[in-house]
């Protein structure tokens, strides 16, 4: 048992930390928002170029062969730095399909073009009514000659405006809310048939509707078994919830920090604010919420190794209610205590709300994932 | 990052739990499942039991009896312990005293105290608290006089767990009425049997009688009594209540009750169905469970941390441990209120010492619930607790 990070885990999030420092303050996001699409591609670039997009890529695919813990560092800081570029939808969720379910073919397709920053992904998951259920799918794909034709609508898709590829979920057979016949599908975002619809989210980061009318797409387009891929999807989405577990922890982190130093600074009634007992008791109880939610992402973060699915399941979804419940208290108390100034877009700690916030709303809610717990008969 | 016991690990939780298996005498496992209080005899029993293993003082140096396990082994202990479960050691002399004397004590004090605090031969109580120093506790106001070879001990303690099962008392006097209030205090040890000690019993709202307040009237104590220097009991008292970082969470004690919690919900019926298969009633017994996972988890970040770089610098986790652990060990009484329901009224006015069998086990359901808001009070509040986190992590 260890809770610590080995020498080179050290380095890596020494060196990612660094990046962000050097990249990221406050007014260049501001910039990176402004650019085409949302986010920077110069920093895209940078974060290729210290191996950063190749993290969980096994070496003989390009990569350096990192697991859950490596992408727990990058999230955590990314969480921190409030980044906006779509390193969950392309690195964790694509590379996560590519990795544990594409075939030499796509592999060898899609994955150079991730590690290098050339090409960004977008998971087009979420539909009007599917709310939190992966298994709620009513787009179709139909057999057609040796590929597919998809039709169906997707909506909030992060990135989905700049992505090169969408990965698409979709019915090959059963009904709108059967476990079996769903598939996973690689569409190149210019396929005919493809409209995307972007706007910004409350967040900072960009999302697109997509229509998807008639979409042609080959035979070597779908990625694992098009007719169950459900398997496939819990786990790469639980490896996405994992991930935005530790990027919570970033902000939560960086929020408490953010608090602790207002409550130093400001005055009223001739002394710091922080003198007073009912602000401190607030921040203790905002530190204590870090720590739980911090000792859970790094749980979730394990179980990513467990060979039982179920209990990988049931161990992200209690991180997530951790998380949630944690991000909610932080978050909140964060503009409590920074008082009007929290309540200004010029401040950054309402950004850190507001993604947190996201968070919370983004696979599954706390009261989603304390069901999930609840079904799975508990965790002790 | 490992979350896995070693293979080593592992077989030393099954040695742990086999020995409880077969060792815990079952009446008293049987009484603490149903939160009763046990007899003193009960706990002798068990401790020199677990003293003749070699188990008695785990934590302490080899030289005086100790183990020598590694911090995680110390943790399974506990755990595997509070799971059974089984009595804990007590706590005034294996954890607080036991420490201080053979971190602090001369040779002689060694050797008259140790052997005798392991095997329970003395059962030793804490004479910290006063009426007017609860949280405050620096502004104790207990007496010793010095007088030739003697200290003249004049004052009152309070909350004195357990003073009426007591041969001994560690007890923190004001030596010096002139220093800073920290600085005037000396730890000083005697026996409970001494001329002019009154025990008065304070029934706790559970109607129990667990603690107490000791009157010292003109109590004479021979000076080689005082352990380490005259005027520095603050630091052994700061040193004592630092010791024990990680067993406060409990996380073995709210496991055990879970399980109990389980076991009754699956019996008792509410709208024809067992209350454990109440939707709403399963989501409150997760959300607890999660909340457990999460202080179980930080209390492994601090054990690891302990193991790995010492006991020195406390992690700024462990402070969390106090709180969670209290909360959600307040969280399964409520719990097991909620499981039985209006069946939580009778009150069985012969007390729990065992001998009213007829008591159905409801009985003890609702002042287990009553005497467990004592945790979030005792061994610095959960408010003083905060005040620890504002000002050693935070830095306000």
């Amino acid at each position: 048992m260890d809770f610590d990070l080995s020498e080179e885990q050290r380095l890596l999030k020494e060196s990612v930390d660094g990046l962000l420092n050097d990249s990221y303050d406050f007014d260049s996001r501001k910039k990176y928002r402004a650019e085409k699409g949302g986010w920077s591609k110069a920093v895209w670039g940078k974060l290729a170029e210290q191996g950063l997009l190749g993290l969980p890529f096994s070496e003989e695919d390009g990569g350096f062969g990192a697991g859950a813990v490596e992408t727990m560092i990058v999230m955590e800081a990314m969480g921190k730095a409030l980044v906006l570029e779509p390193y969950l939808a392309t690195v964790v969720i694509a590379g996560g399909f590519l990795r544990h379910g594409g075939s030499a073919e796509q592999k060898a397709a899609y994955i150079p073009g991730i590690i290098d920053g050339s090409k960004t992904f977008a998971f087009a998951q979420l539909e009007k009514n599917s709310r939190y259920d992966l298994s709620d799918v009513a787009t179709t794909a139909k057999k057609k000659g040796a590929g597919w034709v998809i039709d169906g609508e997707k909506f909030v898709v992060i990135n989905g405006e700049n992505a090169d590829t969408l990965i698409v979920t979709a019915r090959t057979s059963g009904a709108r809310r059967d476990r079996n016949g769903i598939g996973v599908f690689l569409v190149p975002a210019n396929a005919k048939g493809v409209g995307r619809k972007g706007y910004p989210t409350q967040d900072g980061l960009h999302a697109a509707d997509i229509t998807l009318t008639g979409v042609e797409v080959g035979a070597d387009a779908a990625i694992g078994n098009p007719d169950n891929a459900i398997d496939l999807i819990e786990r790469v989405v639980d490896d996405a919830r994992t991930a935005m577990c530790a990027e919570a922890v970033g902000a939560m982190d960086e929020s408490l920090k953010s608090t602790v130093e207002y409550l130093k600074t400001r005055k009223q009634f001739g002394v710091a604010i922080g003198t007073f007992q009912t602000l401190q008791h607030r921040a203790a109880d905002m530190f204590v919420a870090v720590e739980q939610a911090r000792s859970m992402s790094m749980f979730a973060t394990m179980a990513a190794d467990f060979d039982n699915a179920k209990e990988r399941a049931t161990a992200v979804a209690a991180a997530k209610v951790q998380i949630g419940k944690s991000l909610k208290f932080v978050g909140q108390q964060s503009i409590q205590l920074h008082g009007g100034i929290g309540m200004t877009q010029e401040a950054k700690i309402g950004h850190y709300f507001k993604r947190l916030t996201m968070i919370e709303n983004t696979f599954g809610d706390t009261d989603y994932h304390l069901r999930r717990v609840t079904d799975a008969g508990g965790l002790i | 990052m490992d979350l896995a016991f070693s293979k080593e690990e592992v077989a030393f939780r099954e040695e742990v739990r086999a020995f409880f298996r077969d060792n815990v005498p079952p009446d008293t496992r049987r009484k603490l499942q149903e939160g009763r209080h046990l007899s003193k005899e009960e706990m002798i029993t068990w401790w020199r039991i677990l003293n003749k293993k070699g188990w008695g003082v785990s934590h302490w140096p080899k030289e005086y009896g100790g183990t020598g396990w590694t911090s995680v082994q110390h943790y399974i202990f506990n755990e595997e312990l509070q799971m059974h479960p089984a009595p804990a050691p007590l706590a005034f002399g294996v954890s607080m005293v036991g420490p201080v004397i053979y971190t602090f004590g001369n040779e002689k004090q060694k050797k008259q105290y140790l052997p005798r605090i392991a095997n329970v031969d003395d059962w030793w109580c804490q004479g910290f608290s006063e009426p007017g120093s609860g949280s405050d506790l620096a502004s104790l106001k207990t007496k010793a006089e010095r007088k030739g070879d003697k200290y003249i001990i004049n004052g009152q303690k309070t909350w004195t767990t357990l003073a009426q099962h007591a041969d001994m008392i560690f007890c923190l006097c004001r030596t010096d009425n002139n220093a800073k209030k920290q600085m005037g205090i000396s730890f000083i040890v005697f026996s409970m049997k001494s001329k002019g000690i009154t025990v008065r019993p304070i029934e706790t709202i559970d109607g129990g009688h667990e603690v107490n307040e000791v009157f010292f009237d003109d109590v004479e104590v021979p000076v080689e009594n005082l352990i380490g220097e005259e005027n520095k009991g603050w630091d052994y008292a700061k040193f004592l209540l630092g010791n024990e970082r990680t067993g406060i969470a409990r996380v073995g004690v709210s496991k055990e009750r879970l399980r109990r919690i389980k076991e009754l919900a699956a019996k008792v019926e509410s709208n024809g169905k067992p209350v454990l298969e109440d939707q709403g009633f399963r989501e409150k017994l997760a959300a607890c469970e999660i909340e457990l996972k999460a202080l179980e988890l930080t209390q492994l970040r601090v054990v690891a941390d302990e193991g790995k770089h010492g006991k020195g610098k406390p992690n700024p986790a462990s402070s969390v441990l106090k709180i969670k652990g209290s909360e959600i060990q307040q969280t399964t009484t409520e719990l097991l209120m909620e499981v039985i329901g209006p069946f939580a009224a009778p009150y069985d006015e012969h007390g729990d010492d065992g001998s009213n069998e007829a008591m159905d086990w409801t009985a003890q359901i609702a002042p287990s619930y009553f005497n467990n808001r004592k945790v979030s009070i005792y061994g610095g509040s959960n408010e003083i607790q905060r005040n620890i986190i504002t000002k050693a992590v935070l830095g306000l």
